[in-house]
């Protein structure tokens, strides 16, 4: 499942709502990305999240879909906020229950390092100085080209 | 055609969506850059620099060299910095 949305969002009851009444999951992992209160040393004040409705929530489906082709997956939820947050805020929330727990670990890992390189959404940082968009890094490109298939792979 | 612009290639073209008909020519995602770039100093300082510029036509991510058709929706933005 896929939602993106301005609100905040209950990690606990998410977690409680997903699995209610699925007996037959067996472990459940989930990650939250939260609004850090410095970057590049500097102290930030807020971050405004800007995302290309539509697409956001085809590329997240994709992404979904794909943890799921990898992965024995019982369920599924990306929560990701936008718009503008301050430090502490909840940002994303991503959650993978599986029968057992190195598929859950593993999916949930992947999801949360494709989004960040494949989900249309920009961060733009509030400091004393003004206002900047957060450039691409790429440990997060580094992260997410750690699961990409090698040819022999995907022919299996 | 339907373009849309995000994070600071918004804030340098001075708009987040517009409706253009490029002329016939513009074949090619590269072609419709060239062109948008003859249309003020606002489109030459948003596309200054392409490899820090990321492309999407009807939602999917593309290269320069894809094609695009009236009635494509055609987004210019830079690399992605979510989750």
């Amino acid at each position: 499942m896929i939602r993106v949305q301005r609100e905040d969002f209950d990690p606990g009851a998410e977690l409680a709502a997903l699995t209610a009444g699925d007996h037959s999951v067996g472990g459940v992992v989930s990650f939250v990305g939260l609004v850090r209160d410095m970057a590049a040393g500097q102290p930030i004040r807020a971050m405004t999240l800007e995302h290309y409705p539509g697409m956001t929530e085809k590329k997240l489906a994709e992404i979904e879909t794909e943890a799921r082709k990898r992965w024995p997956i019982e369920a599924s939820l990306i929560v990701h906020r936008y718009g503008r947050l301050e430090p502490g805020a909840r940002i994303v929330l991503v959650i993978v229950a599986s029968s057992h727990r190195q598929a859950a670990f593993e999916a949930c890992a992947f999801l949360v390092d494709w989004l960040k390189t494949q989900a249309p959404f920009w961060k733009e940082e509030e400091t004393e100085a003004g206002t900047h968009w957060v450039e691409a890094k790429s440990e997060d490109d580094d992260a997410a080209a750690r699961w990409r298939k090698r040819p022999n792979e995907a022919a299996e | 055609m339907k373009l849309l612009y995000f994070a600071w290639l918004k804030t340098r073209t001075g708009r987040a969506e517009e409706e253009l008909s490029p002329p016939d020519g513009v074949a090619t995602v590269g072609a419709l850059v060239d062109w948008l770039k003859t249309r003020g100093p606002g489109y030459q300082a948003a596309f200054a620099e392409m490899r820090a510029i990321r492309a999407a036509v009807n939602q999917e991510y593309v290269g320069l060299d894809h094609p695009v058709r009236p009635g494509d929706e055609v987004a210019f933005f830079p690399p992605m910095t979510g989750g």
